[in-house]
């Protein structure tokens, strides 16, 4: 067996080592042995807990494909992306209006993002779902009325509490994006006749993206589990589900089993798509183009290509 | 050769205030179809501020700049100038192709998109004959193999190049150069300065910020001085360069050469 020498030792240590025909005896990571070993001796003990526990596994797997628990769990997930998609747009409609030159569009922008930053989100669903109280009827006068109550549903007070929410924090999201991308983009597109939609939407908001979409995968995860918090209101999202059946069968632990374990299943699920969202919008930044930028510094710079093997 | 006589440029005197520091004194300069005019100076003198305003980077505060026969930023109606609208500023900077000091290709896109980009979203021309046309000036700029790289796989000299591709895919009648060699490593100037010899000679017409006074010297045929926002002495590269008349004039030259 060779020995693997360690390149850094000065070549006459090397040689040394390498033809003296000793043994080389390892590091022993005393301590990592110990740390594994107190580990696996808590999780034994916490796997033993829950087995000696009172919990029923098999109304765990019982209540797994309940019909209430899926219609719950496809409510939560419409919800989720109904809301995310409401509040990306008016997050991206806000940090336009914040960043514009217009101090009209600029002040409101700036209002909407302090009130619904400012107030708890569970008020915020209260008072759409109350709605009624202050207006009994929305319309235009003469062409189409509708009773509120009729109007706000479950369903919409949630989008609407979860969507404007979500709006004020992807706006801030939105323009530190924004800001992230050099002026001296904006410039170049400028001086290709670009207009400032074009320009944003072409060139500087798809590379606003990269900045953009770890904190917005972050959102769309926790949007997931706060959809929950619409239970007070009545909409029956996965969790608001499994609290009906546990009241009628008091299987409480069992019911927040499943309900935890599909969340999970959601919530994993997004993060792989937002691994790959993320590898697309790092389109000439990704590890690609690092190795290959190394590449162009190392090899020559003339303008006949130097580095085309490999 | 009448259209020689025709101003691309005309500017004059032009003021820019930056908050209170006057970055353009009254600057005043025409420049002809088919001329190469340099504009050399120390750092502050104002010519990329200049430059700026010819395609409206910058909103001049007085004078009037005409570019390629319309006058820049305004319509006139009857004896009142309109400010212009983002569409229409837009439309107006088609007249003129600009390479900047820090390249400024788009980071997401690969050589070819970054020439592509401008004639098919902007002028909507179709992509087939866009990309030959693409594929011909990178050859033109010796970059063919480079076609799938993006910007930050390709040296500071290659990204110029490649700048310089895109602006002339939009078929502009003015190049502008802001300080193309500047940011540049020394062994990667000659490559690009190589591209736009070729481009002078073939009879665009240029305006070129630089500290390239060899390039200037060769190129040129007219070399502005600017220092302090003003426009000091113009005139033939030789006489500016070899024996400058203005005292100012004469400390740069020593001190770039020296």
């Amino acid at each position: 067996m060779s020995a693997i020498l360690d390149p850094t030792l000065a070549p006459g240590v090397r040689e040394a080592v390498g033809e003296s025909g000793l043994r080389i005896v390892r590091r022993r990571n005393i301590g990592r042995w110990i740390a594994a070993g107190l580990l696996l001796l808590f999780l034994g003990w916490l796997i033993k807990a829950f087995a000696d526990g009172d919990i029923e596994w098999r109304v765990v797997g019982e209540f797994f494909t309940a019909r209430a628990i899926m219609t719950g769990l496809v409510n939560t997930i419409i919800m989720t992306a109904c809301a995310m998609a409401l509040g990306i747009t008016l997050g991206v409609v806000f940090a336009i209006m914040y960043m514009s030159p217009n101090p009209v569009l600029r002040t409101t922008a700036l209002f909407y993002i302090w009130f619904f930053r400012g107030t708890p989100l569970i008020l915020q669903l209260l008072i759409w779902f109350n709605l009624a109280l202050v207006f009994p009827t929305m319309g235009i006068p003469g062409l189409f009325e509708f009773r509120t109550v009729d109007l706000i549903t479950p369903f919409v007070a949630t989008l609407l509490g979860l969507g404007m929410n979500q709006g004020a924090y992807t706006a801030e999201v939105v323009r530190s994006g924004i800001l992230s991308v050099d002026v001296g983009q904006t410039e170049a597109a400028k001086s290709i006749g670009m207009t400032r939609l074009t320009t944003l939407r072409r060139i500087v908001l798809p590379q606003a993206m990269r900045v953009i979409i770890p904190p917005v995968g972050n959102e769309f995860i926790s949007m997931v589990k706060l959809t929950s918090i619409a239970s007070v209101i009545q909409y029956s999202e996965i969790l608001r589900n499994a609290q009906t059946i546990y009241y009628a069968n008091a299987r409480v632990i069992e019911l927040l089993i499943v309900a935890a374990a599909w969340y999970l299943a959601v919530v994993t699920l997004l993060q792989i798509g937002q691994y790959f969202l993320e590898k697309h919008f790092s389109k000439g930044r990704g590890e690609r183009s690092q190795k290959r930028a190394a590449k162009a510094a190392a090899g020559s710079s003339a303008a006949v290509p130097a580095a085309k093997e490999a | 050769m009448l259209a020689a006589i025709e101003p691309m440029v005309i500017a004059r005197s032009v003021d820019k205030y930056f908050g209170s520091l006057k970055a353009l004194d009254r600057v005043s300069l025409d420049v002809a179809a088919g001329e190469v005019v340099c504009i050399i100076g120390p750092s502050g003198s104002g010519k990329s501020t200049f430059l700026r305003c010819i395609n409206q980077l910058e909103v001049l505060d007085a004078g009037a700049i005409h570019v390629a026969g319309e006058l820049v930023g305004y319509r006139r109606v009857g004896d009142a100038l309109h400010e212009l609208s983002d569409a229409e500023i837009a439309r107006q900077r088609l007249a003129s192709g600009m390479v900047f000091q820090r390249f400024n290709l788009f980071t997401h896109m690969t050589a070819l998109q970054n020439i592509m980009e401008g004639p098919v979203t902007v002028q909507r021309r179709p992509k087939a004959e866009v990309r030959e046309e693409a594929m011909a000036l990178l050859e033109r700029v010796g970059l063919a193999d480079k076609r799938g790289a993006y910007p930050l796989e390709m040296s500071g000299g290659q990204q110029q190049r490649v700048a310089i591709a895109r602006a002339l895919a939009m078929k502009p009648r003015l190049m502008l150069f802001d300080e193309p060699t500047s940011a540049l490593d020394p062994e990667l100037v000659g490559e690009v300065l190589s591209v736009m010899r070729d481009l002078a000679a073939s009879g665009m017409t240029m305006i070129v910020v630089t500290h390239e006074l060899g390039f200037a010297r060769e190129v040129a045929n007219r070399v502005v001085f600017m220092d302090h926002g003003g426009v000091v002495e113009v005139g033939p590269p030789k006489e500016i360069l070899s024996k400058p008349q203005h005292p100012r004039t004469r400390d740069f030259i020593a001190a770039v050469l020296s």
